[in-house]
């Protein structure tokens, strides 16, 4: 199995991680560990909110660029990795 | 003249009774409109004349006939009435007009002449511009002649007004103007319908960075054009195939796989949440109680690294990355003479406690690494079957990228130490390595492969020995450890099994600088004080910690019993006094000699099961935590107490400039001029 895919696996049965989403550059999410409609209703949403904060950033100061962005609610945390072309979503409830 | 009744003569015709006498007789009339063709052939003409008359024309007699009648040409118009009345109403009565208009109008035609000084006139002039005002100059001119004054003035007026156009003047006399209507054809409306072109939607905002984004492309693609104008000639053809490759790869690759870097950064972040704790205690814990206690420092554990194929295997060596500090490598391996197995090689980062970021299989197990302090991906490993390899994290092979084998002079024993030097004149990476056969190694990574050079071979006694046949054997001491020092480049440590450490330069091949007789057992470690010039630490089985002077070499400066076997010691980058070392007890013995020169600030069990022996101990170069790895193939991370991390406080001004090494070796100066004045 390629690297990478073996990197999603971990992450997916670490403690506390509740599923896991790649998203390509046009919102459409490729790769989800969670149940259909939970998927493109995340990938839609955190598709734009990444967008905007990535927009914000390089707005402020055209050389840099969003690494990551964490998103805790009362539930559980929201972790996105933007990359070129796609973007790595993880929901994880860091208090287990 | 006889009276001749007015009536009409059909040709030919004559009057009266004689018509004999007609034909002979020129008749010259002046009243008459005939005209004299009498004097022309006469009987021609007057041949067919006959006079007829109509029934019904009146009989006159002769006196009659004579009488005369006078008739009266007026000007009276025979249409018009003779007598209007008009009703006076002054007088009350109708009366005659006396005079009634005899004007009859026979034709009226509408002339459209005007005058020059009339308004109309003005406005068509004004409209027609030069060419009326050309006429009229002509017109003047010929007015001249006749002597008009007033025309003059117009004359003058009319030379005056600025002509821009010049009409060709047109003659007054001999003028003439044509024109003709050409045929106008008709118009035709004609008209097609395309398809509308294809329309997409585009929408795009103009962010700093967008625009910045696109500068950035733009001069990437310049310069690769600057480089592909350079390389024409040679790596078109290279190019091509290369071009070929990427095509055929980028298709066949997985998706998935371009999201490597993001699925990194997220597995690290999923551990930090996990980890949540040690992480904030790694950054901002500080232990209270140390102010309490004077003398005594604690170490608070943090992330444990393990993997489970290693879980077997010992920790035989870490190596902190010298740049990226939170990365460290430690080799597995058995000290076990008859549990040899395979080895592993396992790169960690602090980021991620739980997995290893580079996994590399060893057939041999691995006995010691040291990490390039330029090159940091180059790791160059010491192997139990006494081989010595070079790994590159760059490169995606499984397996070293150098190997030295049986045939280019590898150990014939365990390699225990190997270190980087610096690079050779020809800009070759050079490595020595240390092993129980008894040979100092110094190896050149040449192109691909290995060269080695024996450096020094330690042997025990000067005099060759007598062996079993009668042969003169050179008996030679088996070394474990070695240690550069930092400052002079030729001068180097070996701890040997003998429990001696021998003082040995590169210049010299064949015999020692010096020999101490260190311990009782095999030195385990020997290490230089990264501050002082003239001391370094030594530890063994035997039990005991020594630090020496080389220049005092026939004793211990200072000598600390632990209990235990120690199975290394390691100085502090941070303090020329701090040292620590780790025992087979499981201990970690944390030492400020500045502090206490007896006694350890910290003892501490920092693995659960007391059987296990701790192997390697390795301080980070920048944060204040230590790295201990046991033989069980655990790494726990720890991290110093303030009481033992203690660093002469710096002046106001000083704070950023980092640790001064003067005042370093001040401080421990002044602690071994304590310890040597009883020895004079």
């Amino acid at each position: 199995m390629s690297e990478v895919e073996e990197t999603i696996k971990r992450i997916q049965s670490h403690k506390g991680v509740l599923g896991i989403i790649v998203v390509n550059s046009e919102g459409i999410p490729i790769l989800t560990s969670l149940d259909n409609s939970t998927t493109v209703q995340y990938a839609g949403l955190i598709h734009q909110l990444t967008m905007k904060a990535r927009s914000t950033v390089r707005d402020i100061d055209p050389q840099n660029d969003l690494t990551f962005l964490r998103l805790r609610s009362k539930k559980h945390e929201i972790m996105v990795a933007p990359d070129k072309e796609y973007l790595l979503i993880v929901i994880q409830n860091p208090s287990e | 003249m006889a009276p001749k009744a007015k009536s009409v003569k059909p040709p030919g015709s004559t009057i009266g009774a004689k018509p004999s006498k007609m034909k002979g007789r020129p008749k010259i009339r002046d009243d008459d409109d005939m005209t004299e063709i009498g004097d022309l052939g006469d009987d021609s003409y007057v041949h067919g004349k006959t006079l007829v008359k109509p029934d019904d024309q009146l009989d006159l007699t002769e006196v009659e006939l004579k009488e005369e009648f006078t008739r009266i040409l007026t000007a009276n118009n025979p249409h018009a009435p003779q007598n209007i009345v008009r009703f006076n109403f002054k007088e009350r009565t109708y009366k005659q007009t006396s005079s009634v208009e005899q004007i009859a109008i026979h034709f009226a035609l509408d002339g459209n002449m005007l005058h020059k000084d009339s308004d109309e006139a003005r406005r068509q002039r004004a409209k027609a511009g030069m060419g009326e005002s050309k006429s009229e100059a002509a017109l003047s001119e010929a007015g001249e002649e006749e002597g008009g004054e007033g025309e003059d003035g117009e004359k003058e007026e009319v030379v005056e007004a600025p002509p821009p156009k010049k009409e060709s003047l047109r003659n007054q006399f001999n003028f003439s103007e044509r024109a003709s209507q050409t045929f106008n054809n008709p118009y035709r409306e004609r008209g097609t319908a395309t398809e509308p072109p294809p329309r997409a939607n585009f929408s795009s905002t103009a962010n700093q960075w967008e625009i910045y984004d696109a500068y950035y492309e733009d001069l990437q693609k310049q310069e690769k054009a600057k480089d592909k104008t350079k390389q024409i000639p040679t790596y078109r053809k290279e190019d091509d195939k290369t071009k070929k490759k990427l095509v055929a790869m980028e298709t066949a690759s997985d998706d998935i796989s371009r999201v490597t870097r993001a699925a990194k950064i997220v597995e690290r972040m999923v551990n930090q949440n996990t980890f949540d704790d040690i992480a904030q205690d790694f950054s901002y814990f500080e232990d209270a109680s140390d102010e309490f206690r004077d003398q005594e420092g604690t170490l608070l554990p943090l992330w444990k690294f393990s993997f489970d194929k290693a879980k077997r295997l010992a920790v035989t060596s870490i190596c902190w990355n010298p740049k990226y500090v939170d990365m460290f490598v430690v080799g597995h391996g058995s000290y076990d003479f008859t549990k040899q197995g395979r080895g592993m090689l396992l790169f960690y980062t602090l980021k991620n406690p739980s997995h290893p970021e580079y996994i590399y299989s060893t057939e041999s197990g691995v006995m010691c690494l040291d990490i390039h302090p330029i090159y940091q991906y180059l790791v160059c490993v010491g192997f139990y079957d006494g081989s010595v390899g070079v790994f590159n994290t760059q490169e995606k092979r499984p397996g070293p990228v150098y190997k030295s084998t049986a045939k280019s002079g590898k150990h014939t024993d365990p390699v225990w130490q190997v270190k980087w030097q610096k690079d050779d004149l020809d800009n070759n990476l050079n490595l020595y390595s240390v092993s129980s056969d008894g040979r100092v190694v110094s190896w050149t990574l040449v192109k691909d492969e290995l060269i080695y050079a024996d450096v020094i071979k330690l042997t025990v006694d000067d005099l060759p020995t007598e062996g079993p046949d009668g042969t003169q054997l050179q008996l030679l001491g088996c070394g474990t450890s070695f240690d550069f020092h930092k400052k002079i480049d030729y001068l180097f440590l070996v701890g040997t099994e003998e429990g001696k450490i021998h003082k040995c330069s590169k210049a010299y091949s064949s015999q020692f600088l010096d020999t101490i007789d260190a311990h009782h057992m095999a030195v385990d470690a020997v290490r230089w004080n990264p501050f002082h010039p003239d001391i370094f630490i030594s530890c063994s089985a035997d039990w005991t910690v020594k630090i020496w002077d080389h220049n005092y070499g026939n004793q211990a400066m200072f000598t600390f019993d632990l209990n235990s076997a120690v199975g290394d010691v390691a100085w502090a980058p941070f303090s020329s006094t701090v040292f620590a070392a780790v025992t087979a007890d499981g201990k970690v013995h944390v030492f400020d000699l500045n502090i206490n020169k007896y006694e350890a600030l910290c003892e501490q069990s920092v693995v659960q099961k007391k059987k296990t022996k701790l192997t390697h101990i390795e301080f980070n170069p920048r944060h204040m935590i230590i790295c201990v790895g046991d033989e069980r193939g655990y790494v726990t991370s720890l991290k110093l107490s303030p009481n033992l991390r203690k660093v002469p406080k710096k002046k106001k001004g000083e704070e950023n400039v980092g640790i001064d090494h003067e005042i370093e070796i001040a401080k421990l100066d002044k602690i071994l001029s304590l310890v040597r004045e009883p020895d004079n």
